[in-house]
C-alpha cells in the first residue's frame, strides 16, 4: 500500500540520527519526551518539512477518505436544505466541522437567526478550544504566529488525532500535509453530495464511515497499553459516554455538548486522580 | 410533508430575510476564532501541574467519548459497527499503523455487510 512505507534513511530526508527513530508511526504513542529531549533544529530543515508534509499527507489519506464519505451525506442534506452547489461547498471549505455544519443546515433552513447560528457554532465547536490549547502545548514555543495561524485552520477532530500521536514537538508542515488532503476532501465530498445525491452505494458509505473511529482507536488504544492511567480514562470515558447516550433526559443532550462536558469532566478528574510527574514521564520513555 | 420539506418551504417563505452567505462567514468566522486564540496566544510552555495533566488527558478522553457508542451506529448495522469496532481494537492493540486500522476495519464492515 502507498506510503505505509518505512523511512528510508539513505532517502535524504534526515540531516542527523537524532531523527531516525519511530516517528509516530504504528499509531505512534511513545510517550512524552520530558523537556529538553526536543529536536531544536527539526523544523528549520527544508527536508525535514518536506518530511512531515508527506507524513502528515499520508496520515492525512484515511481522514480524507472518511470525511468525503461523511461530507457526502452532508451535501445530500444541504440540498434537501434548500443550499445552492457553491452555497454548500464553500461552507465545507471555510468550515471543516462535521457536527457544527450539520447543526447549521437545521438553522439556515429554518431562517434563524444570525445571533443563533454564532451560538451555535461556538458552543458545538468549543471542543476545537480545548483542542487548539492542547496543541499550543505541543509545538515549539518560538513557532511563529502564522504558522500558529495556518495551523488553527485545520483544528479538527480527525487532525487533532494524529497530530497528538507525533512524537516530540509537533511540525506545521505535518498538519499542513494533512490538510492539504483533508480539506479538499471535505470540500469535493460535499459537492458530489450536492450534485449527485445517491449515486455510491450505501454498502460503501456505510463502510467508509468507520473509517474515522477506526483511526481514533488507533490513537487511543497504543496509548493505553502504554499508560494504564490513560486506560483508565479511556474506559471511563467510553462507559460515560455509552450511558449518556441511553440514560434519560441525559440522552437528550446533543452531541457535541456531551462531548465537551464529559471530556472537561473526566480528563479534569484523570489529571486530578493521575497527574503527570517527571517521574512517571521518564519512564514512559521506555 | 416530511420534515426536510417542511425546512425547505420554509427557506423560502423566509429566503429574503437572511442571506446565506453571511450566515457562512458567521460560522467560519466563530469556528476560526475557537480554533486559532488559544493556539496563538499561548506561546509559553503551561507549568501548573493538573493543568498540564488536564491537557494530557484531553485528546483520549474526547477521542474516547467521540468513538463509543457512536461507532455502533455508523454503519448500516449494528453488527457491521461492532465488527468494525472490535477489528480497529485488535490491530490498533496490535500497534498497526491508522491508515492500516482504518482500512482493514472499513473492508471487515464492507464484507459482513454483504452477507447480512
Amino acid at each position: 500500500m502507498v506510503g505505509l512505507k518505512r523511512p528510508d534513511i539513505t532517502q535524504g530526508y534526515f540531516y542527523g540520527s537524532h531523527i531516525t527513530k519511530d516517528h509516530g508511526r504504528n499509531g505512534g504513542m511513545r510517550g512524552i519526551k520530558p523537556a529538553g529531549q526536543e529536536e531544536p533544529q527539526q523544523k528549520t530543515r527544508p527536508d525535514t518539512r518536506r518530511y512531515q508534509f508527506k507524513e502528515g499527507l499520508r496520515d492525512g489519506m484515511p481522514i480524507a477518505l472518511g470525511y468525503l464519505a461523511v461530507s457526502f451525506t452532508l451535501g445530500i442534506q444541504a440540498k434537501e436544505a434548500g443550499m445552492g452547489i457553491w452555497e454548500a461547498t464553500v461552507m465545507s471549505l471555510v468550515n471543516l466541522t462535521s457536527a457544527g455544519e450539520f447543526a447549521a443546515l437545521t438553522i439556515i433552513s429554518t431562517a434563524s437567526s444570525y445571533l443563533e447560528m454564532a451560538i451555535s457554532q461556538l458552543v458545538i465547536n468549543l471542543r476545537y478550544m480545548l483542542m487548539s490549547f492542547a496543541l499550543s502545548q505541543k509545538v515549539a514555543p518560538e513557532l511563529s504566529v502564522p504558522h500558529r495561524m495556518g495551523m488553527a485552520f485545520g483544528v479538527t477532530d480527525e487532525i487533532f488525532g494524529i497530530s497528538v500521536g507525533r512524537e516530540g514537538k509537533l511540525d506545521p508542515f505535518y498538519n499542513y500535509g494533512a490538510m492539504s488532503v483533508a480539506v479538499p476532501g471535505w470540500t469535493i465530498g460535499t459537492l458530489l453530495g450536492v450534485v449527485m445525491g445517491n449515486v455510491l452505494p450505501d454498502s460503501v458509505v456505510s463502510a467508509l464511515s468507520l473509517a474515522l473511529y477506526g483511526m481514533f482507536l488507533a490513537i487511543i488504544i497504543p496509548k493505553s497499553g502504554e499508560d494504564k492511567h490513560v486506560l483508565v480514562a479511556v474506559i471511563v470515558a467510553m462507559t460515560a459516554s455509552w450511558l449518556c447516550s441511553r440514560l434519560p433526559v441525559l440522552r437528550d443532550i446533543s452531541a457535541g455538548t456531551r462531548i465537551i462536558a464529559l471530556t472537561v469532566v473526566i480528563a479534569f478528574l484523570a489529571a486530578v486522580a493521575f497527574p503527570v510527574g517527571e517521574e512517571e514521564e521518564a519512564h514512559h520513555e521506555q | 410533508m416530511n420534515s426536510s420539506g417542511f425546512m425547505l418551504l420554509a427557506a423560502q417563505e423566509h429566503g429574503l430575510l437572511h442571506n446565506v452567505w453571511i450566515y457562512i462567514a458567521i460560522m467560519a468566522l466563530v469556528t476560526y476564532l475557537i480554533r486559532m486564540l488559544p493556539l496563538t496566544l499561548l506561546r509559553k510552555e503551561i507549568k501548573n501541574r493538573i493543568l498540564k495533566s488536564f491537557l494530557y488527558y484531553v485528546p483520549y478522553v474526547t477521542l474516547s467519548v467521540m468513538t463509543f457508542p457512536a461507532i455502533l451506529h455508523a454503519t448500516q448495522s449494528i453488527y457491521s459497527g461492532a465488527a468494525g469496532f472490535f477489528t480497529a481494537l485488535l490491530l490498533a492493540y496490535k500497534k498497526q499503523s491508522l491508515p492500516v486500522v482504518a482500512v482493514f476495519s472499513c473492508l471487515v464492515v464492507f464484507l459482513l455487510e454483504l452477507v447480512i
